[in-house]
């Protein structure tokens, strides 16, 4: 039982509460680093592992931090392991640490770090905690990189800098720039909603009819 | 940009326009997404953030230049930044429960979540990448948020006639409202290259 919870936690955070399309968290990294697909994996992968570490660290202490200084202490936490990833990127991936330059320090205000130590991590037990992390990192990531893949491809005629067009084509070069991230974030929102909303109408009316 | 080079109008047009914190550098979206259903929030919402960062442009940077630097403690200036952003926000979240009670409950949660405004800590990380003075930094601190309150006035504006159009049910909400401020995006890329 434990087990199939485990994969429910999972499951939930990569599709089910997706960050960056359901719950609409975390828009400016989702927005500024998402110009090729390399970039927005890179960006996913941190936020991946500061998320995990902060709610393992989070759940174990969560019997130990007054409820008053909840967030601060949240907050301190959240941050040790964003300097950790950090340094990590400096020192072994510099070409990825300068180009995703202020945004990873600026992993610390990401609204879905202190939401998930908030809403989960603080309530749940370490196993769980750690699941959701994974779950919500990876999430971010895939939406990360669905965004950063299609506007690479139209931008710069590219995916993970392998050319995906012949020779003559001449890619949107409006998508690379700033417009696009919010043109591409806005669309595959939309398009997403209206997805899931047939889909589950659809799943409504079948066990309507079985019923 | 130095502001001794370009002197201070061209220092604010830079700010303002050219690098302005929602279209061209990316920061601050939740609040630019969250608070702009209406005009009259979204100056409240404008007029906090700008107070809270020219305080703590100036604020980090003096912490980092009289503390951080000196004892070779750079490797913490995340941690620090944000701790000074907290307790700013803390403060100014007393005064106006005061002195301002309307617009205190107007902006309700938003208030706090200056602390996770990325444009905040963004400004304070920004003017020490790229050393600038204390005057400098105030004034980058200051004119980058009222750029960030000219876009979520815009936004607002846009967004309350958004209300009575017909929208495709999908793309309601932030779907329509990140298209919007796409093509405002679009707008502001006139700007680039205004100042050299």
């Amino acid at each position: 039982m434990s087990k199939n919870k485990l994969g429910k936690v999972f499951t939930n955070g990569l599709f089910g509460e997706n960050p960056v399309f359901r719950l609409v968290l975390g828009t400016c990294p989702t927005i500024a680093v998402t110009t090729s697909a390399i970039n927005g994996v890179g960006m996913g992968l941190a936020a991946t592992f500061v998320l995990v570490g902060s709610n393992v660290v989070i759940s174990l202490l969560r019997n130990f931090i007054p409820n008053k200084v909840r967030i601060p202490a949240f907050i301190v936490v959240i941050c040790t392991f964003v300097t950790m990833v950090q340094m990590i990127m400096q020192a072994f991936l510099p070409s990825l640490y300068e180009s995703l330059g202020i945004f990873i320090p600026l992993i610390v205000v990401n609204c879905i770090i202190l939401a998930r130590a908030e809403a989960f991590a603080s309530k749940n037990n370490v196993g769980e905690s750690a699941m959701d992390g994974l779950g919500m990192g990876l999430g971010f990531t895939l939406g990360l990189l669905l965004i950063g893949a299609i506007r690479e491809v139209i931008g710069a005629g590219t995916i993970f800098d392998y050319q995906v067009f012949g020779a003559h084509f001449q890619p949107m070069l409006l998508l690379i720039l700033a417009p696009g991230g919010f043109i591409v974030y806005g669309l595959a929102l939309g398009i997403i909603n209206g997805v899931t909303e047939k889909f589950s109408s659809k799943k409504k009316e079948a066990e309507h009819e079985i019923s | 940009m130095r502001l001794a080079e370009v002197g201070f109008f061209l220092f604010m047009v830079d700010c303002i326009l050219c690098n302005n914190y929602i279209f061209s550098r990316f920061l601050g979206n939740c609040p630019f997404l969250g608070v702009s259903s209406k005009v009259e929030t979204s100056i409240g919402m404008g007029l906090a953030v700008t107070f809270v960062m020219g305080l703590a442009s100036a604020f980090t940077w003096v912490a980092y230049t009289y503390l951080l630097e000196p004892y070779d403690l750079k490797y913490l200036d995340t941690i620090a930044f944000i701790f000074i952003i907290a307790a700013l926000v803390q403060f100014v979240e007393m005064f106006m429960k005061k002195s301002l009670p309307a617009l205190y409950n107007a902006l309700g949660i938003y208030l706090p979540l200056i602390t996770t405004n990325c444009a905040v800590l963004g400004v304070a990380l920004l003017n020490i990448k790229s050393s600038y003075g204390l005057i400098e930094s105030v004034l980058s601190g200051v004119f980058g948020a009222l750029g960030f309150l000219l876009a979520i006035v815009m936004m607002a504006g846009v967004r309350e006639r958004l209300e009575t159009s017909d929208i495709p049910k999908p793309f309601r909400g932030f779907s329509i409202s990140l298209v919007i401020a796409g093509m405002m995006a679009v707008a502001f890329m006139g700007f680039t290259g205004l100042v050299k």
